[in-house]
């Protein structure tokens, strides 16, 4: 046996790939389901948590920000443990993969509103001074004038802060969320064998790539020709 | 001749700090009034308070009759009838000429886009600026920038134009311009309060001269009063200084 039968039995058993590519596929289902609700609501959020602090009333500020510095400094999984574990106490049962979409979905809104804001207060006061004075509202100046600008500016680390909150849906396997990574270490305990890990990394990458892809479509769509 | 702007009693503090002290003044339709003073007087936060773009602590703005603090006032309804152009122009840089003058028509008035578009190079063809319509303002020099700026307010009818430093941002050679435009606005009898630095173009065009100091107006008269015979120290001060 070479050294490369020997790598290739660890690592990429053909017959493991073969018996274990349908429960990764499956996996790569849940894991896409659930990270597209994870983006789709934690963006949504995390927008619409900058907008309302765009307002400036402290009352509502402040609750805003606890929330985002609390979700941003929580690791994931004690969240995804805690209200998994715990909440059932209560008489709340939440499915798994329901907690894993709200956990995820609530940090990445934390870190969404912040770099939304910091978007939004990179804008210079000039432009709202500008809209406000032709008449328009809060709201108005805020969606064609302030926001278009900002969100220029937030995408690329928007992109990257998404793609890490994405990446944690592997945290679902801990809930037993069939996802890629519980797929993955299911199969490895059966088999013994890390072949099903490597899968497992094969179909992150194949899903993540082209989310950085994307991610660097929409910086160039937003691009406009800058002074 | 009734005012067609009138401040009573303004007073603004940022902090603990009492930028304006009160202030009274009032500006007739069709006149070119120029706010000049020494820097940090107050000049610009009281033109900033006109169109309640800075929230006043106390006192009253009418424009047109109309109280602005009054909390029946739709503000946003009467800024439209308050036109303002800014030292850094503020132009919209993700839309080009054309959209950053039919933003305001399409959004508060309401027009619909080809109409804006209509009324929109009208203001634009005013500023000499009609084949510059689809350039980004990046594309544009600082003195065309500004006419666009210019042009934005304009589009709106307004009832009277408030110009805060509107040539300061510029290099000499396009100032000109600019204050050409101002000099046709002029003409056509629109209502306008400067706050500037350029004297000659006060010395000849102003109707009237307020010369603030400390967040308060020290003296007022026509340019040949206030240039010529300076009766308040500080105005005497800052006159000699321009004429050095």
């Amino acid at each position: 046996m070479t050294g490369l039968d020997r790598f290739r039995d660890a690592f990429l058993k053909p017959e493991l790939i073969e018996r274990y590519l349908p429960d990764i596929l499956s996996g790569i289902a849940v894991t896409l389901q659930i990270a597209v609700a994870v983006v789709v609501t934690g963006l949504a959020l995390g927008l619409a948590l900058a907008v309302v602090r765009s307002y400036g009333y402290r009352l509502v500020n402040a609750p805003v920000i606890v929330f985002v510095d609390v979700f941003r400094a929580l690791p994931p999984l004690v969240v995804i443990l805690i209200v998994y574990f715990g909440l059932p106490n209560l008489g709340v049962n939440i499915p798994s993969f329901a907690v894993l979409w709200l956990v995820l979905s609530l940090v990445l809104a934390a870190f969404a509103e912040e770099i939304f804001w910091s978007g939004l207060i990179s804008v210079r006061k000039g432009q709202w001074d500008a809209a406000r004075s032709t008449g328009l509202s809060h709201w108005q100046a805020l969606i064609s004038v302030v926001l278009p600008q900002a969100i220029r500016i937030c995408v690329p680390p928007l992109t990257n802060r998404t793609i890490a909150v994405t990446k944690n849906t592997a945290l679902g396997t801990v809930i037993g969320v069939g996802e890629i990574m519980n797929q993955g270490t299911s199969a490895m305990s059966l088999s013994g064998n890390a072949t099903p890990l490597m899968m497992a990394a094969i179909a992150y990458v194949a899903i993540f790539v082209p989310v950085v892809a994307l991610g660097s479509w929409i910086e160039r769509r937003f691009a406009w020709k800058k002074a | 001749m009734s005012s067609l702007l009138e401040v009573r009693g303004l007073r603004k503090s940022f902090g603990g700090t009492e930028i304006l002290r009160g202030i009274d003044f009032s500006v007739a339709a069709q006149e070119l009034v120029f706010v000049i003073g020494p820097s940090g007087s107050g000049k610009s936060t009281m033109l900033r308070c006109c169109n309640r773009l800075e929230e006043p602590t106390a006192g009253h703005v009418f424009v047109d009759g109309v109280d602005l603090m009054a909390p029946s006032t739709d503000i946003n309804a009467m800024r439209r009838r308050i036109g303002m152009v800014f030292q850094a122009f503020n132009l919209y840089p993700h839309m080009t000429a054309l959209g950053n003058v039919t933003l305001a028509l399409r959004k508060v008035l309401g027009k619909p886009r080809e109409e804006a578009e209509a009324i929109a190079l009208a203001a634009l063809d005013r500023v000499g600026l009609k084949e510059k319509a689809g350039n980004y303002p990046s594309e544009l020099s600082g003195g065309q920038q500004q006419r666009v700026a210019i042009a934005r307010a304009l589009s709106l009818e307004p009832k009277i134009m408030l110009f805060d430093e509107p040539t300061s941002a510029l290099d000499p050679e396009l100032v000109g311009a600019v204050l050409g435009v101002m000099r046709d606005l002029k003409a056509a009898g629109m209502t306008m309060v400067v706050v500037s630095h350029e004297m000659r173009f006060a010395r000849d065009a102003a109707d009237r001269i307020v010369f603030m100091a400390d967040g308060q107006i020290v003296e007022q008269g026509t340019p040949a009063e206030v240039f010529g015979n300076p009766q308040h120290p500080r105005a005497r001060e800052f006159v000699a200084e321009l004429s050095r």
